[in-house]
């Protein structure tokens, strides 16, 4: 049987939850990317064009779900590649809850700025 | 008995002229990868400038975009995160058992695209700069 090289343990949800929101980040960054580079461009940004796409409520959800998957993705990455050089123990306790709290800050900011062009006041 | 893929410790930067070209894919996966989550936290932390106002974040953007070392950044971001994409598939499709055995002729086909996409945008990416 060919032997196993991975970050991920075998079977676990953290590498079950990568690949979806891979296969999810693929196309959504392509768009991204493509949206604001290629159909929009770089130097013609304003707040309002920002804020024509925030309003629509399709593009608004598309956002916060690429936020929230991509920090997903993003600090699991991180967090499974310094398993992967040896973290271990309490250092790991304390880099796993450090990565969880600066996931929320960003996905907390990222909310926030995406309500102030969609014009959302929760507080 | 299938063949075996253990080629040691990747991690062991040390050995890089040993390294084939799963273990080259698998080290610029990582690295895209931490270039992309860094930038994750810096882009949100510019596009918050939209919570101190419409003037304020239009004119940092706008004064952003106007220097030329910002866009050569901008065309390395498009480099790195066509290369996790392209890649990306690729492991998507290993870990579903697909083309397993044309996994390095697939990384550098991940190689040659992402250099013929980031040639292509460099126009557009540079335009209104100078």
């Amino acid at each position: 049987m060919a032997e196993r090289y991975s970050s991920f343990r075998p079977g676990g949800r953290r590498w079950l939850w990568q690949r979806i929101t891979a296969a999810f980040l693929v196309i959504v960054l392509a768009f991204h990317f493509f949206l604001l580079h290629f159909v929009n461009h770089a130097d013609e940004v304003s707040f309002a064009m920002s804020q024509a796409r925030m309003t629509q409520w399709t593009y608004y959800s598309l956002m916060i779900l690429f936020l929230v998957t991509a920090t997903f993705h993003g600090v699991n990455g991180v967090y499974n590649a310094l398993i992967n050089q040896g973290l271990s123990g309490s250092r790991k306790t304390a880099v796993k809850w450090t990565l969880v709290l600066a996931s929320l800050v960003l996905i907390v900011q990222g909310i926030r700025t995406a309500n102030a062009w969609a014009g959302i006041q929760i507080i | 008995m299938s063949q075996s893929y253990n080629r040691g410790l990747v991690e062991d930067f040390g050995r890089w002229r040993e390294f084939s070209a799963g273990m080259w894919a698998w080290i610029f996966h990582k690295f895209t990868g931490w270039v992309l989550v860094g930038y994750l936290f810096t882009h949100i932390a510019v596009l918050s400038t939209a919570l101190s106002g419409e003037i304020l974040y239009t004119e940092t953007i706008r004064a952003l975009e106007s220097l030329l070392i910002v866009r050569i950044l901008e065309v390395g971001l498009l480099a790195v995160a066509v290369f996790h994409i392209l890649n990306g598939l690729r492991l998507l499709l290993v870990d579903l058992g697909i083309g397993l055995e044309a996994q390095d002729k697939s990384f550098y086909a991940s190689l040659v695209l992402t250099g013929a996409i980031v040639v292509a945008s460099v126009p557009t990416f540079v335009a209104g700069v100078f």
